[in-house]
């Protein structure tokens, strides 16, 4: 199947761009902003989004690939990507190992003094670190990378059989994802437990992305513009909203009927809950009837900051992460005032933007200059990134 | 957050008997209590004028120093409660040692619920399952069977969740363990003392300053208080006690 259209949907950008954003402000801890992040409406949040765009997009660039170059030099590519990834995160490590210190040095509290026993693993940092070059032991906040990482080993092969039967590959992806939850399939952590992101669940969304970019959004259409789909997909937002309201207010509880509790909780984030991905879907169905791909606003100047941090997304990503640790420090050292709240989110969003443009300016540069790279692989195309 | 922070302040405005005793300093998360499930043992204890409360905890339940044991939750709630229940001799004893699982705490429950036999078991748990990210499956059986175990020995049950720990919030993820004891104190029918909103509160409005470094004692003294005393507002006013002196203490 060919896809159906070479140029780029902007809305990929624009939706990825404010999910890096959003994830940037619900990873600073008690961040008084984060209350507008769509998390706390609702089941699903950014991390779906992100997943499923990311999935998209790598299905575009190398899906592309694969039919010019041959599966060898696909897979490769999707390969350094990886590499690329892996190396980002170990680097992310790396501060937050510096930040622990820091905290383990100078804070002691006696009311904390349970909660600093969290600190522990800096004596012995030979097993700890390990562990984290071997993607085990994962620090609150940084498991989206990781899942990347497995994500992208896996992709050729899936990309193989996407191109070749792309209703094979999306049942075989659901097939895997009923089965992690029939056999509980997961990946173990360290020192205890398991990934937070499970990758035989997430891979439903990541392979599902892929295979809407490569027509299988076009067969969608008809279905997710269809009045009882869009209806349908309002009333379950509604609902989702409703119980989303009961967890902040738990008073409102009571009046969640008893069976429909037993029903929907646990709420499974590490698993991909099938209540978080029909979350998920019924915003795209709405998203996508609101913002139609040719909407004039999408190259108007408003949302160039989302786009162009949705088009560089890894650097963004990891961008994110860094500032949100920067952001909770100045909320321990500075002030912790909700006016400081809004300056370091604001300040935050601020300096992604900044750092996109700058990596977007850097990119088309590049590619102009007379580079090793010949011009076919097209590495700014799409801003590169999958 | 700041909705929630929003809302408290308007409930409060709205807000109706409260603790005439209480500190203002405590009373501003007054009402972050639960009163949905009722606590039928300690209502027959209270009838019975012979309160005796298990405590069982990890090392959040305990104070440092030569007066920790007097001045950490457990006994300030002693202490409110025996001040809001005149004629009730109140017996809390403690089961709590640091660096303690759910799983951990389970294996000496039998023994303690055995001895003590309380009409209440408070159980203060999940920070240290956060913070060594033990399997949700694991944390979730852990809690049905140790109040599973509390109910067949004739004791009613109260979970109380992690603290708000602002220095460390970015270094354990508490979010999952929280919401396994939400739902399991749903299922079983448990009040849950969430202390993390109530700290989380006391921190937002400047009640008490959490990301202090400091190595004194008498923030966390002043928070153990309060905690005490809003513990002992959560079993009264689900209780419900029968007895009109019980009310007492409620006058505005």
């Amino acid at each position: 199947m060919a896809p159906v259209s070479t140029e780029r949907d902007l809305r990929l950008d624009l939706f990825r761009g404010i999910a890096l954003w959003l994830i940037f402000l619900d990873h600073i801890p008690s961040n008084a902003v984060s209350w507008i992040t769509i998390r706390n409406y609702g089941f699903s949040d950014a991390t779906e989004i992100f997943v499923f765009i990311s999935g998209y997009t790598a299905a575009f660039v190398y899906g592309r690939a694969m039919r010019e170059h041959g599966f060898i030099v696909a897979s490769a590519r999707v390969l350094k990507r990886a590499w690329q990834i892996y190396v980002a995160h170990v680097f992310l490590f790396a501060i937050y190992l510096a930040e622990i210190a820091y905290v383990a040095h100078s804070f002691s509290n006696p009311l904390f003094t349970e909660e600093m026993g969290v600190l522990d693993f800096l004596q012995n940092p030979d097993v700890t670190i390990l562990q984290a070059l071997l993607l085990k032991f994962k620090p609150v906040n940084m498991d989206v990378l990781p899942l990347y990482i497995v994500l992208l080993l896996w992709f050729p092969p899936m990309l193989w059989l996407l191109l070749r039967s792309p209703s094979f590959a999306l049942v075989g992806s659901a097939g895997i994802y009923a089965l992690t939850w029939w056999f509980d399939w997961s990946i173990p952590a360290y020192p205890n437990g398991v990934w937070v992101f499970n990758p035989f669940a997430w891979q439903l969304l990541f392979v599902f992305g892929a295979w809407c970019a490569l027509g299988g959004a076009q067969r969608l259409s008809r279905w997710a513009n269809s009045r009882v789909v869009i209806g349908l997909a309002a009333a379950y937002l509604l609902f989702a909203f409703c119980i989303a309201m009961t967890w902040y207010f738990p008073r409102l509880a009571v009046f969640v009927p008893h069976f429909v509790a037993e029903a929907i909780y646990p709420i499974d984030k590490t698993n991909l809950d099938v209540l978080r991905i029909v979350h998920f879907l019924s915003l795209a169905v709405i998203t996508v009837w609101f913002v139609p791909r040719s909407w004039p606003a999408l190259q108007s100047r408003i949302f160039w900051p989302a786009i162009v941090c949705g088009q560089h997304s890894l650097e963004i990503f990891c961008l994110g992460v860094f500032l949100a640790f920067a952001g909770h420090f100045v909320f321990t050292e500075v002030s912790n005032r909700l006016l400081t709240h809004v300056i370091v989110s604001v300040v935050g969003i601020a300096i992604m933007v900044g750092v996109a443009a700058m990596v977007s300016w850097y990119k088309r540069v590049e590619r102009q200059g007379p580079g090793p790279r010949p011009p076919s692989i097209k590495p700014g195309y799409a801003g590169g990134d999958a | 957050m700041t909705g929630r922070v929003l809302l408290s302040l308007a409930l409060l405005a709205l807000a109706g008997p409260a603790w005439a005793e209480m500190p203002g300093t405590c009373q501003v998360a007054e009402q972050l209590i639960e009163r949905d499930f009722a606590l039928p043992h300690v209502t027959r204890a209270i009838a019975a004028k012979q309160l005796d409360i298990l405590v069982v905890g990890a090392g959040s339940s305990l104070l440092p120093g030569p007066a920790g044991i007097k001045n950490a939750y457990p006994a300030r709630l002693q202490a409110a409660l025996a001040e809001l229940l005149p004629g009730v001799t109140v017996n809390v004893t403690t089961d709590v040692m640091a660096r303690r699982t759910a799983a951990q705490m389970v294996k000496s429950l039998r023994p303690a619920l055995a001895t003590n036999k309380p009409a209440l078991m408070i159980w203060q748990t999940g920070t240290v399952d956060a913070m060594q990210s033990i399997d949700n499956d694991q944390f979730k059986a852990a809690l049905d069977h140790g109040i599973n175990l509390a109910h067949s020995a004739g004791a009613d049950v109260v979970l109380i969740n992690a603290q708000y720990s602002p220095r460390t919030e970015s270094m354990i993820a508490l979010g999952a363990y929280a919401e396994i004891m939400r739902w399991v104190a749903l299922q079983q029918e448990v009040p849950v003392f969430d202390r993390f909103s109530i700290m989380k509160l006391w921190g937002d409005l400047g009640t008490f300053d959490l990301y202090s470094a400091t190595k004194k004692l008498d923030i966390a003294e002043h928070v153990h208080d309060c905690i005490g005393r809003l513990l002992a507002s959560l079993v009264i006013e689900s209780a419900k006690p029968d007895m009109p002196h019980a009310e007492s203490g409620r006058q505005q």
